[in-house]
């Protein structure tokens, strides 16, 4: 159970990580100045619910890591985040894209994870839960507002959806840590939130005038440490400093 | 030696800013959930205002080195998460000062479903009082604060979004 336990949380908090680095790559270099602080207050927000995260993995597990032992100190292989968080920036469509598929699958997670049997996990979800309500908001406005753009706009954004896709189906994938967590009430049938997010999914990039591509074919492999290219790049760049200078502060 | 009761400790506290809007008490924004007396040591318990606030271990050390100052010793800080903490919190003088501030205080009640697709609330300026505002975006300058212009003196403003 607890390394299940362990398990799981280091997904949850590893898959904010990431996806919040990516954003925080945005930084200087957002569209219109207003965006880019949009994107890297998202990016802030999401850093943060991996800090609570990653420092309950490390509680967890009992071996004296602390949040930034084990966000600084893991190889590529003991990430469990999940592939689409590492899908490189691109253009701000793919960001947006990429955004809004990975809000829609958290608001309604974070919802009912706030009622986990776990008490801490439930206290990030709860907090996380406000914080995504915003994030949610603004990747789906943007995402009807350049689909529904211009014929640019609108050609860039469904790339981003076709190039996107395939690491959709990871969201609701489900290894043994969930059956064994969700016997103790602690994690989520993932399989509820597939409906919902589907929905949601359906209604935005209807209103965006998008498609969702026909093709089944799904990547998979970040929940077991398998993860394409993109991610040592990240680490190689996020690790760099705390590698290079151990005891270093601000 | 000083009496050490939980409203000397509270008081001690109202001279902690958040570094971000040092007009802001840390009691008046609704930081403190909690002081535990026993008899040796002083336990103040905390609560973020957003995941990511970077203002949190400013605060924390700030909150130890001014009970320090004023006499409080063996002094713990401890941060929750839960309940989360809300808008709703923040006290009439609160609100009030970030007012005069220069920041529109949260519309009052909590919004979570609110803000899903609906109308942006109708903020007045802190400026002029106008309520011909227009929300530029969710996203301020911190984490708790979203960008407003005024339409009729011109001059944008921050709103403390409803959390
Ligand atoms: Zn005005």
């Amino acid at each position: 159970m607890k390394s299940a336990l362990f398990d799981y949380t280091l997904r949850l908090g590893d898959s904010s990580l990431i996806i919040g680095h990516r954003l925080s790559e945005w930084c200087g270099h957002g569209p219109v100045l207003e965006q880019d602080i949009a994107l890297i207050n998202i990016a802030l927000d999401l850093v943060g619910q991996a800090k609570s995260f990653l420092e309950y993995a490390g509680k967890v597990e009992a071996k004296g890591r602390d949040e930034d032992a084990l966000a600084y100190h893991r190889i590529d292989r003991d990430f469990r985040n999940i592939l689409l968080a590492e899908q490189p920036n691109e253009d701000f469509a793919f960001t947006i894209i990429r955004q809004f598929l990975f809000d829609a699958f958290q608001y309604p997670f974070y919802q009912r994870l706030a009622k986990s049997k776990d008490p801490q996990l439930a206290a990030i979800a709860q907090k996380s839960l406000k914080e995504v309500t915003y994030h949610l908001r603004f990747s789906s406005e943007w995402t009807i507002r350049l689909g529904d753009g211009t014929p640019e706009s609108h050609e860039k954004m469904q790339t981003a959806i076709n190039e996107l896709w395939a690491f959709t189906g990871e969201l609701f994938e489900m290894t043994e840590t969930d059956e064994i967590l969700i016997e103790h009430g602690i994690a989520i049938d993932l399989n509820e939130i597939k409906p919902i997010w589907e929905q949601k999914v359906k209604a935005i990039f209807k209103e965006a005038t998008l498609e969702i591509p026909t093709t089944n074919w799904m990547q998979s492999g970040g929940k077991k440490g398998i993860h394409t290219e993109y991610l040592g790049f990240i680490l190689a760049e996020m690790q760099y400093l705390p590698r290079a200078f151990p005891d270093a502060k601000w | 030696m000083k009496k050490i009761t939980k409203e000397a400790i509270l008081e001690t506290l109202e001279k902690v800013t958040d570094p971000e809007i040092p007009v802001l008490s840390i009691v008046d924004m609704g930081l403190i959930r909690d002081i535990q007396l026993t008899e040796n040591q002083i336990e103040v318990v905390i609560t973020p205002t957003y995941s990511g606030c970077p203002a949190m271990n400013v605060i924390e050390i700030e909150i130890l080195a001014t009970l320090q100052m004023n006499g409080f010793e063996n002094v713990k800080v401890t941060t929750v998460l839960s309940p989360a903490w809300t808008t709703d919190w923040l006290t009439e003088r609160g609100r009030q000062q970030l007012l005069e501030y220069g920041i529109a205080p949260p519309a009052r009640g909590t919004v979570d479903k609110h803000v899903l697709f609906q109308e942006d609330r109708v903020v007045a300026c802190p400026q002029c009082n106008s309520i011909n505002t227009k929300m530029i975006s969710q996203f301020g300058s911190t984490a708790c604060k979203a960008m407003y212009k005024c339409n009729d003196c011109l001059e944008p403003f921050d709103y403390f979004k409803c959390i």
